[in-house]
């Protein structure tokens, strides 16, 4: 019959879509962690045992699955460690991972935001300035090969000592991180316009700012938003690490640093996942309006 | 062998000009000369060219590639500067000319921007300008009804065939009403049926607006077909061999190239050419 292949059913949709290779992915995944689990947390199973003797698997399996403080935390636990956390919890709560989260991504999206506009706006200068490209480049790239973890502490106790603390060492630290994938990219994307739409521009003597708006800036539109997805994922990087040297009292990057002093291994994973979710959230974001310009602007390009 | 001067100034068919009173000199180069200096050394892009060309004409550069055909047409738009010699174009420097918008350029590829729906693509220039929103709106849909591409101003490049995409890139060209239109292969790119028709279209908007055309191609026949006037052009160094006169009605079909005129001088094109050695290797 025509109509069915005209719109296949479902089962079929699903086998050629991406959606059963994740599913799969997911699932071995989840084995393998519960396999890791039992093999990881089975020694101090073991030695808790009341009678060793009597100790089957069936009792290895129980008890590796649901220790307080297992090495490696099962599936479920994590899972059921961050419905609590998330839904459950008054979000005042000092356990609330919707608290430490919205912390962590204030903090973030302050960050991306200057990381943003200063790798744009390193962007254009070297762009427009010939100089510039020699001199300023070699500074950016040297900037990124300092690690941040050793960063990071310096710029909390700088600004702390002249009273900044809170939200802004930590945005400073995501921009840190984030403004140089723009800048990298925008130069790219700024400098893309063809040969002919150049000479274009100079047979109606149109003025540099006029080039900028009207051709540079449209054209490297693309190359924007894939710098953005790295930037705003590296942004969130910076933020996690900026909570870590203070001892900061939430965020998502506190509630890591605090499972890892009282050996909370269930906590972590859940603010790990969080931190995962949210990453995947923001770039997904950023596709999504890419998406949007994108067919704004015509469509195929 | 190099060919003398005197082939350039050989008498050719004089008094095809209908008005007898001298027009308006557009084009106006003495000695132009152009060397790049590329990687491999100088190469003489333009040797000794001499142009007049007068309002309203319709003047084809033809020859083999690297003749410095093109080269010239960047010349006269001030895409490049001449190394010797002099040039007005409009009674001034291709520089002022260039800033006083007294020329459209046409580029082999209808160079659209992609993001720009065709209508907005025809505004850019005015837009630069500092047109008023309404009148560039005006102009714009006048010069896409001139060639034909009434219906079609808010469709984005991709979803035009090569033919419109050069068509909008002709009104976008006119939109600011220029009195030059230069024109470098803008048909090159085509298949021979749309150029036919592009060709006819391109005499009518001709006779209709009254422009001065510079073309530049490398087809005999399409040369022959549109101009008023024929430059031959001539590799190493790139110069001007000869300059004909097509004295062909000006209200001409595809037909007029079965007949004896069209023949005879497409017959002299390609022997200048052969003069310039442009069939040698």
């Amino acid at each position: 019959m025509t109509t069915e292949r005209a719109s296949p059913s479902l089962l079929a949709r699903l086998l050629q879509g991406p959606v059963l290779p994740v599913l799969v992915m997911v699932g071995v995944l989840v084995v393998v962690w519960y396999g890791a689990a039992i093999a990881l947390n089975a020694p101090f199973a073991r030695s808790m045992a009341a009678d060793p003797a009597q100790f089957g698997f069936a009792d290895l399996v129980e008890a590796t699955l649901s220790q307080d403080r297992p090495v490696l935390p099962a599936p479920h636990q994590v899972f059921v460690e961050l419905e609590k956390s998330v839904f459950e919890l008054p979000v005042t709560s000092k356990r609330s991972l919707v608290l430490h989260g919205w912390v962590t991504l204030s903090s973030t999206l302050v960050g991306f935001g200057l990381g943003a506009v200063l790798g744009l706006l390193l962007a254009v200068a070297i762009v427009h300035v010939k100089s510039l490209e020699k001199s300023l480049m070699f500074w950016i790239v040297s900037s990124q090969t300092v690690p941040i973890l050793a960063v990071a502490p310096i710029v909390i106790v700088v600004l702390g000592a002249i009273g900044i603390t809170g939200l802004v060492p930590k945005a400073i630290i995501s921009a840190y991180l984030c403004f140089f994938p723009v800048t990298i990219g925008m130069v790219k994307g700024l400098t893309s316009p063809e040969r002919l739409h150049v000479d274009l521009m100079r047979t109606w003597d149109a003025t540099p700012a006029q080039t900028f708006w009207r051709l540079r800036l449209p054209a490297s539109v693309p190359f924007l938003f894939t710098s953005l997805e790295v930037a705003i994922a590296a942004s969130l990087v910076g933020a996690i690490v900026g909570e870590l040297p203070t001892g900061a009292q939430a965020g998502l990057g506190a509630r890591l640093l605090a499972g890892s002093y009282y050996g909370q291994t269930i906590q972590i994973w859940a603010a790990l996942f969080a931190a995962a979710v949210l990453a995947a959230s923001m770039v997904g974001l950023v596709r999504l309006i890419e998406r949007a310009v994108l067919t704004a602007m015509g469509g195929r390009r | 062998m190099p060919v003398s001067p005197s082939v350039a100034s050989a008498p050719v068919a004089e008094a095809s000009d209908p008005e007898a009173a001298p027009r308006h000199v557009v084009i106006d180069a003495k000695g132009l000369n152009l060397t790049f200096d590329t990687a491999d050394g100088l190469v003489h892009a333009l040797s000794d060219v001499d142009l007049t060309v007068r309002e309203g004409e319709f003047v084809s550069f033809i020859g083999p590639s690297g003749c410095g055909k093109t080269t010239l047409l960047r010349v006269i738009a001030d895409l490049e500067q001449a190394t010797g010699g002099s040039i007005t174009v409009g009674g001034v420097s291709p520089a002022d000319a260039r800033a006083a918008r007294l020329y459209g350029y046409v580029f082999q590829s209808a160079a659209l921007l992609p993001w720009r729906n065709v209508l907005a693509n025809v505004t850019l220039p005015l837009e630069i300008f500092g047109v008023p929103p309404a009148e560039r709106l005006e102009r714009a849909t006048r010069n896409l009804e001139l060639v034909n591409l009434k219906g079609f101003e808010k469709k984005f490049p991709w979803q035009l065939s090569g033919g419109m995409q050069q068509r909008a890139s002709i009104a976008r060209a006119l939109a600011y009403d220029p009195q030059l239109l230069l024109m470098d292969e803008p048909f090159g790119a085509l298949d021979e049926i749309v150029r036919d028709k592009l060709n006819l279209q391109l005499l009518k908007l001709w006779a209709e607006t009254a422009k001065t055309v510079i073309f530049v191609t490398h087809s005999i026949p399409e040369a022959v077909f549109l101009s008023s006037k024929i430059v031959v052009m001539s590799p190493r160094p790139g110069r001007i061999i000869d300059v004909i006169d097509c004295d062909l009605p000006r209200d001409r079909g595809l037909e007029i190239r079965e007949s004896q005129r069209f023949l005879d001088i497409a017959h002299r094109v390609r022997e200048g050419l052969r003069a310039g050695h442009s069939y040698d290797d």
